[in-house]
């Protein structure tokens, strides 16, 4: 299981470094939703995997009974997941904006804010 | 008791942020927004005193006892740093009745520049690292709105590259508390101590640590990680590049130096090293950055980079002398910097642009001005008597100590080529004639305008001339708060009880 996720999170950040280094700024804002996937999954796998064990605690009992997975990274990755989401979509309405704004989306040519490059 | 002392400095921008919200359609907003960040100083004062009393203070958040809840945990250099972001708050709410538009107002300013405050103030209090995650980002994503509001084409494009970078740094940064997470079982950073200290796999620590140390440099803006800062700090308003220049990358350096001091320094001969090298290169290439420049606020951006490089070095040295210098630059540079945007501020709305081919004139029609300039642009040079001379003495004298002659030498060449910059702004915007013939008196701008820009450039100009030349104070304090981050002891004892 845990080999799996590792192989998973390395595609996905494999594919994430390729999508970013594209001068398409919707190419590099799929990749950031990728890696973002893939930092959360970091995050879930190192509580340990505990497959079929879910935290919950029995009626009529205070703790769990028996061995069950670690809710601690559950909860980070919840808090991770929703700031991520949030920080998305700004990023998204970002680019919309900017798209419509400076009618491009090649980060090269977004050259408004710094001094243009001398090309012959 | 303790621990309202702890919220109030975050509780208090916060709220500001939600009344500021609902009042932007007036002009309420911006008073309450005023009054919020002057509470905000009184409730970091008075945390200040407490810290000045006990030492290090702390409070475990819904009564969960540490390491599981969530610690709030002030020590010397946390509450300095709260107190000067509260300053720095209260110095741009002020220079913002002057200089931001209803325009502006009317789209939130005042509440993502009080929430912005809020993030900033409780990275410098946490004592969780993922908790000190969700403060970045409670700090970026206000940053991200103050910097494209208003949107124009260089905003635009300045905050593609911001955010862009800025998202990749945090993930970074993310992706090493998970691993640490996995590593140490724990994300309380008193306890990250031992537990980090005691792990098996210390060479998976280091590269945790160089994971923490790739995050927090980009937020830093370290050499080579610093590309977003000179793409857009110069677009925003100016009120808004005086809060980013003064206190976002300082965030960055507090974070590696609680870090690097209290976490990761098991293999000191390695992370430190490469800290020693990275800051030197970042002094040198924000410096000759600089010189290239001829724009106002460009010069500033480069200049906020080659700074940091000194606060880096001294963390980097890792004696107590380094580390204090680090603590009094960090100090000093946040007063300066917020000081110097604020200036441009005002020469902006003076002359008409902030390009220092099309302005000047600036020393004979506004001679106030010309001179609050200078305290701040020579203090950033390390001009004696001015606080940046006393912050640059420090570190110096610690490489020197060390026999670290080259460092030595690159601090002191650095300062040099700060002057050339700051002579060049001088030279260029103040002392040679308008080159369109404009005589760029006071009276250009209305006083109700140009009375509330000038009233916090004078404040923090003052500060600037009083630590100057009354040094003592804050160099022990600078010194107690270098000795309890070489022994975090105290530190550690406050958070999770005093053990057996």
């Amino acid at each position: 299981m845990e080999t799996l996720t590792a192989l998973i999170i390395g595609v996905l950040v494999a594919a994430s470094v390729y999508l970013m280094l594209a001068r398409n700024f919707m190419r590099f804002l799929f990749g950031l939703i990728l890696l973002s996937n893939a930092a959360n999954l970091t995050i879930f796998a190192s509580g340990r995997m505990t497959p079929g064990a879910p935290a919950l605690v029995p009626y009529g009992e205070d703790t769990p009974l028996g061995v069950v997975g670690n809710a601690l990274p559950q909860a980070l990755v919840l808090t991770a997941i929703v700031i991520g989401f949030g920080l998305l979509a700004f990023t998204l309405a970002l680019a919309f904006e900017a798209y419509r704004r400076l009618r491009t989306m090649d980060s090269d040519k977004m050259r408004y804010a710094e001094p243009k490059e001398e090309r012959e | 008791m303790m621990s309202w002392l702890l919220v109030m400095p975050i509780a208090i921008p916060f709220a500001t942020a939600v009344v500021a919200y609902l009042m932007r359609m007036s002009d309420a907003g911006r008073w309450i927004s005023l009054a919020g960040s002057a509470l905000s100083l009184l409730a970091s004062a008075a945390l200040m005193v407490a810290v000045l009393e006990r030492g290090v203070v702390a409070a475990q958040m819904s009564s969960w006892d540490a390491p599981f809840g969530i610690t709030l945990v002030v020590d010397y250099l946390g509450a300095v740093m709260v107190v000067i972001t509260a300053i720095t708050g209260l110095a741009t709410a002020i220079y913002a009745l002057g200089e931001i538009p209803a325009r502006l107002e009317k789209l939130g300013y005042h509440a993502l520049f009080q929430t912005l405050i809020a993030g900033v103030t409780g990275a410098f209090m946490t004592g969780d690292v993922f908790n000190l995650y969700v403060w970045f980002e409670v700090m970026l994503i206000s940053s991200f709105g103050l910097l494209v509001l208003g949107g124009s084409r260089e905003q635009l494009d300045a905050g593609i590259k911001y955010v862009a970078l800025n998202l990749v740094s945090t993930l970074v940064f993310l992706s090493g508390i998970g691993l640490l997470y996995g590593v140490t079982g724990t994300l309380n950073m008193a306890d990250l101590r031992d537990a980090v200290a005691n792990a098996e796999n210390q060479g998976l620590i280091t590269v945790i640590a160089m994971m923490f140390m790739v995050g927090f440099g980009v937020k830093a803006a370290v050499f080579p990680l610093f590309f977003w800062l000179p793409a857009s700090y110069h677009t925003p308003s100016f009120a808004v590049s005086a809060v980013f220049a003064g206190l976002l990358t300082k965030v960055g350096v507090y974070a590696l130096m609680r870090m690097f001091t209290l976490v990761f320094v098991g293999d000191i001969g390695f992370t430190h090293e490469i800290l020693i090298w990275v800051s030197a290169l970042t002094m040198l290439t924000g410096v000759l950055g600089a010189a290239a420049q001829t724009d106002f606020r460009k010069i500033l951006s480069f200049h906020i980079i080659s700074q940091i490089g000194y606060m880096t070095l001294g963390l980097a040295l890792y004696t107590p002398l380094a580390l204090m210098g680090g603590v009094f630059y960090l100090v000093h540079h946040i007063i300066v910097k917020a000081n110097l945007f604020l200036v441009a501020g005002v020469a902006n709305k003076l002359a008409g642009h902030t390009d220092l081919n099309r302005i000047g004139g600036l020393y004979k029609s506004s001679p106030l001005l010309a001179a609050l300039f200078v305290i701040p642009a020579f203090s950033l040079a390390g001009f004696p008597p001015l606080s940046g001379f006393w912050a640059k003495y420090l570190i110096v004298k610690a490489a020197i100590e060390l026999d670290n002659w080259l460092i030595a030498f690159v601090a002191l060449f650095v300062g040099l080529l700060t002057i050339f910059s700051m002579t060049k702004i001088w030279g260029m915007a103040f002392w040679k004639p308008h080159p369109d013939g404009i005589d760029p008196t006071p009276d250009r701008v209305p006083d109700k305008v140009r009375i509330p820009m000038m009233i916090p450039i004078g404040g923090l100009a003052a500060m600037t001339i009083l630590i100057g030349f009354y040094p003592e104070p804050f160099v022990q304090f600078a010194e107690v708060a270098a000795a309890q981050l070489l022994d975090p002891t105290d530190y550690v004892e406050t958070v999770l009880g005093a053990r057996p």
